[in-house]
């Protein structure tokens, strides 16, 4: 009872603000006066540019998973197995990207490969017309995904499971076959699937860097929505995207649970040495090289951009009402972006710790399982399609949130809930069950118990949590731009806005604020970063 | 201390009732009682209608090897374990439906479950908050106990920084606090080493006996229980194998897997007639009162005797093993199976020599059906 009582509010919550605008929009899609017109699924999918995109946002997705791995993994090993000097500041440092808005993230790439960016500046060179520029985003944006969960990992497997494997003959390179990877192995695979989710459904970054040419599923409902005009077609995609979303989300579930396999994990301060000998010198290096060159510079020429202009002009400019844009000098974004991401971050944290504490109960059976899928949807869901859904569903009554400002705090607390709910259910299910029990006995009832037990325990995942929501409202752009009204515009969009417009000055501008906004999520993290248990978090 | 009637004993068993322990006294409701308590894990019976009655003032340690549902046991009396049938009744009063928290019984966890972000004070203070004692009352009970249970002074330190032993001692002052009209310890020493553990459990003793309470403990260890409790109850499977004082229990263990678990290996099957056993091991004298026919004999190692080499059963030494405070033996006859003999340490025969060996009817057992 209680649990279903914990669960009742998240439930709601999404109810009206997900599932309804979600259904909503796919019915003005797909209903024609009251009768469903679903022919118009095939009709859609038959079309040559529709398939186009289909089959371009499944290559990118699973050639940006590749290459995160391919690059990510090494990087994985290096944090977690070998101490140098810095560690701790670089993995803080890695981890900056995965927290910055994708607008930025496009921005800064951009800057690097774009037209005018630094490399056409050396020697010519521009990406920004090729995949690369996207492939490279990608893996700049889900480099930390992987050395988080894997890296993460490994870092806690015991050293002595291998060396026992070579106390019974095995080499050094067999014992890591047979011992470490296999305890890997479903972190890999779960990291590889959250790479491929997040590029599948990637927005912002293709959406500035795809130009005319490459468009991602997202990225074409936004089109067929805000330009095109055809909504039955955005319907569609949306639906499409919903099926592929739901299966990827299936599957990681599935990893996630045998991941959960009991494992000897061990305190990872103890499994770091220092490097030994050439090979291992050089892969550090390798390492830090392409942590460099792929996740530092990128912002560092971001930084430049911004800057490329005698006293800080760009930023002056950001101060006054250019009358064009905006109705409102593009600075003020900075302070709508706060005031909304505090907002979503407070309702994704009750949303999002109520149903954990739900799922952390150990009778949860199929229908919670259910709830735990469900609630990770809005990671992968389109936010256009959230976002536009709640301008033609929240209008009228029974929710009439129209003129409310609450709309883009609600919209952007629905992807901070799934981050929330994954950094704290690992710290609810490490409390030891037998810890409640002792409480209960000892005469507290069950929310006596989870005030003085459960609570103390998870403060610090808390803050964490709020943390990664407040970062992730604070760069969402899929919805945000739908529902954001133009005097209230946000970090994001003012950014967006600005790249859309010519001129050095607007591009100047843009660099500005996506620089502000880094510095904003990378201060967020860098505090996160000191709270951080090791236990904490998927991401 | 009150003395109970025994459940379960066997009719031939003598009361060996310690002599300074008061009579029974048969107007002695039962404090706890359950009543065919059963519970299945995947159908799997972990307690299979257990019976066991635990009066006021007594001590009563359940003994068996993991798994035989003692820890089961103590959780469907605690209410953290809900039951698949039968009863828990506390003061005569049916506890089904009445959550951990109202039963007003304490547990003391296996590994001791100390809440680690509070300190020593808090967590033995945890109880007297959720019943509501006011922060003077709080403070008064905590020095009390802390100084019950040898720790005077460790209020403020936390209990990470705590020995195995003192955790031991404040998980005990913890589950003290509230007065719980029952307390239980689920294997209350298990991780200490053993001189703590041997020194501990006499303290337990004299500590429950000065504050008159009702405990109920599991263990796996037999000494361990055998210190602690007026009553033993033997569990095999989720049910109970045999319940007596410590002695009667050591002295006439039930069946052959009390007389295992107890550690008794020189158990053999025999046909009774008169007052004499046809074994593997030969003609062994019994007991005058001995049931007949086709049995189950136990022979306690001081039952065995060692001769000279052309006397009696023929052996040869296989093992020696010394134990303090005497020599564990093992013999090898020629066509049956090992004996267990304890010698004393000058008379030990050297391993590989051959001895004859005859047998005390006094240290022989007729055993029950298991």
């Amino acid at each position: 009872m209680t649990r279903l009582g914990l669960m009742a509010l998240p439930v709601a919550f999404f109810a009206v603000f997900f599932a309804y605008p979600v259904a909503a929009i796919v019915a003005r899609g797909l209903k024609v006066d009251g009768a469903w017109q679903l022919g118009r699924i095939g009709d859609v999918l038959a079309q040559s540019d529709i398939r186009h995109v289909l089959w371009f946002t499944t290559w990118q997705a699973l050639a940006s998973t590749a290459l995160t791995l391919l690059i990510a993994l090494p990087g994985a090993y290096v944090f977690a197995r070998f101490d140098f000097p810095g560690r701790h500041v670089l993995r803080a440092v890695v981890t900056v990207p995965f927290v910055l808005p994708t607008v930025v993230v496009g921005t800064a790439f951009l800057a690097l490969v774009g037209r005018g960016g630094l490399l056409d500046d050396l020697w010519g060179v521009r990406l920004d017309t090729t995949v690369w520029a996207i492939l490279l985003a990608h893996v700049f944006f889900n480099y930390a995904v992987v050395v988080r969960t894997v890296g993460g990992l490994w870092a806690q497997l015991d050293p002595r499971q291998e060396e026992a494997a070579r106390m019974l003959g095995a080499s050094r390179f067999r014992a890591w076959r047979k011992v470490t990877l296999p305890a890997l192995g479903p972190a890999v695979a779960a990291a590889a699937l959250m790479v491929f989710l997040f590029t599948f459904t990637s927005f912002g970054v293709v959406q500035i860097l795809g130009g005319p040419t490459f468009s991602t599923l997202e990225v074409e409902i936004y089109r067929q929505t805000s330009e095109v005009f055809d909504l039955s077609t955005a319907a569609v995609l949306t639906i499409v995207q919903f099926v592929a979303v739901g299966a990827i989300l299936a599957v990681h579930a599935w990893t996630v649970r045998r991941r959960e396999s009991a494992l000897r994990l061990v305190d990872p301060s103890v499994t770091a040495r220092r490097p030994r000998g050439a090979g291992q010198w050089a892969l550090l290096a390798g390492v830090l090289g392409s942590v460099l060159v792929l996740l530092v510079l990128p912002l560092a020429v971001l930084v430049q951009r911004s800057l490329d202009t005698a006293d800080f002009g760009y930023y002056r400019a950001l101060t006054h009402d250019d009358g064009g844009t905006f109705l409102v000098p593009p600075i003020a974004a900075i302070g709508n972006s706060l005031e909304y991401a505090v907002a979503a971050t407070a309702i994704a944290v009750v949303i999002g710790g109520l149903a954990a504490a739900a799922l952390t109960r150990r009778d949860a059976g199929r229908l919670v399982r259910g709830f735990d899928a469900l609630l990770m949807l809005p990671l992968g869901v389109s936010a256009v399609t959230v976002g536009f859904g709640f301008l033609i569903s929240l209008d009228k009554p029974p929710v009439d949130l129209r003129s409310s400002w609450i709309l883009v705090p609600l919209a952007q607390a629905l992807v901070g809930v799934p981050f929330v709910v994954r950094t704290m259910l690992p710290v609810l299910r490490a409390v030891d069950g037998r810890l409640r029990e002792a409480a209960a006995v000892l005469g507290a009832s069950p929310w006596r118990v989870w005030r003085e037990v459960d609570l103390p325990l998870v403060r610090r995942a808390l803050l964490i949590a709020a943390g990664f929501a407040f970062a992730v409202s604070l760069g969402e752009f899929g919805a945000t731009v739908f529902i954001a009204r133009p005097d209230n515009p946000t970090l994001p969009v003012a950014v967006a806005r600005l790249l859309s417009r010519p001129g050095d000055l607007n591009y100047g501008q843009a660099m500005a604020l996506s620089t502000i906004l880094m510095v904003v999520c990378a201060v967020a993290l860098l505090v996160l970063e000191r709270l951080r248990t090791d236990r904490t978090g998927e991401f | 201390m009150p003395q109970n009637m025994p459940q379960n004993m066997p009719q031939n068993t003598p009361q060996n009732t310690p002599p300074s322990e008061p009579p029974s006294e048969p107007q002695n409701r039962p404090l706890l009682s359950l009543e065919g308590a059963t519970v299945r894990f995947g159908g799997r019976p972990v307690l299979d209608a257990v019976d066991l009655a635990v009066v006021e003032h007594e001590i009563v340690c359940v003994l068996g090897p993991s798994g035989s549902g003692k820890s089961t046991l103590l959780r469907a009396v605690a209410g953290l374990q809900p039951l698949e049938s039968g009863r828990v009744l506390l003061d005569s009063r049916d506890q089904s439906g009445v959550p951990a928290h109202k039963r007003g019984v304490g547990l003391m966890f296996q590994d001791h479950q100390l809440f680690p972000q509070r300190d020593v004070a808090g967590n033995v203070a945890f109880g007297l908050r959720m019943h509501g004692a006011s922060r003077q009352q709080q403070d008064a009970r905590v020095g009390e106990l802390l100084d019950l249970v040898g720790m005077p002074g460790a209020a403020r330190r936390a209990v990470a920084g705590l020995s195995g032993g003192e955790q031991q001692r404040v998980a005990l002052a913890r589950a003290l606090a509230p007065r719980p009209r029952l307390l239980m310890l689920d294997e209350p020493l298990g991780q200490l080493d053993r001189s703590l553990r041997e020194r501990l459990v006499v303290e337990l003793r004299e500590l429950f006996g000065v504050l008159g309470t009702t405990v109920l403990a599991v263990t796996h260890d037999q000494g361990e229980a055998f210190a602690l409790a007026d009553r033993v109850v033997v569990m095999r499977d989720g049910r109970i194998a045999q319940s007596g004082t410590p002695l009667e229990v050591w002295q006439h263990p039930a069946d052959e897997f009390v007389a295992r678990f107890l550690g008794f290996d020189n158990v053999v099957g025999a046909t009774i007639a008169g007052e004499a056993a046809d074994t593997p091991w030969g003609k062994l004298p019994v007991p005058e009162d001995a049931p007949q026919g086709t049995r189950t004999l136990l022979v306690r190692p001081a039952g065995v005797r060692l001769l000279p080499a052309d006397e009696g059963l023929r052996c040869t030494v296989a093992a020696r093993t010394f134990k303090g405070t005497h020599v564990a033996v093992q013999l090898q006859p020629e066509d049956a199976p090992r004996l267990d003999a304890a010698c004393a340490l000058r008379e030990a025969p050297e391993v590989g020599s051959v001895v004859g060996v005859d047998f005390d009817a006094a240290e022989i057992v007729v055993l029950g059906d298991a």
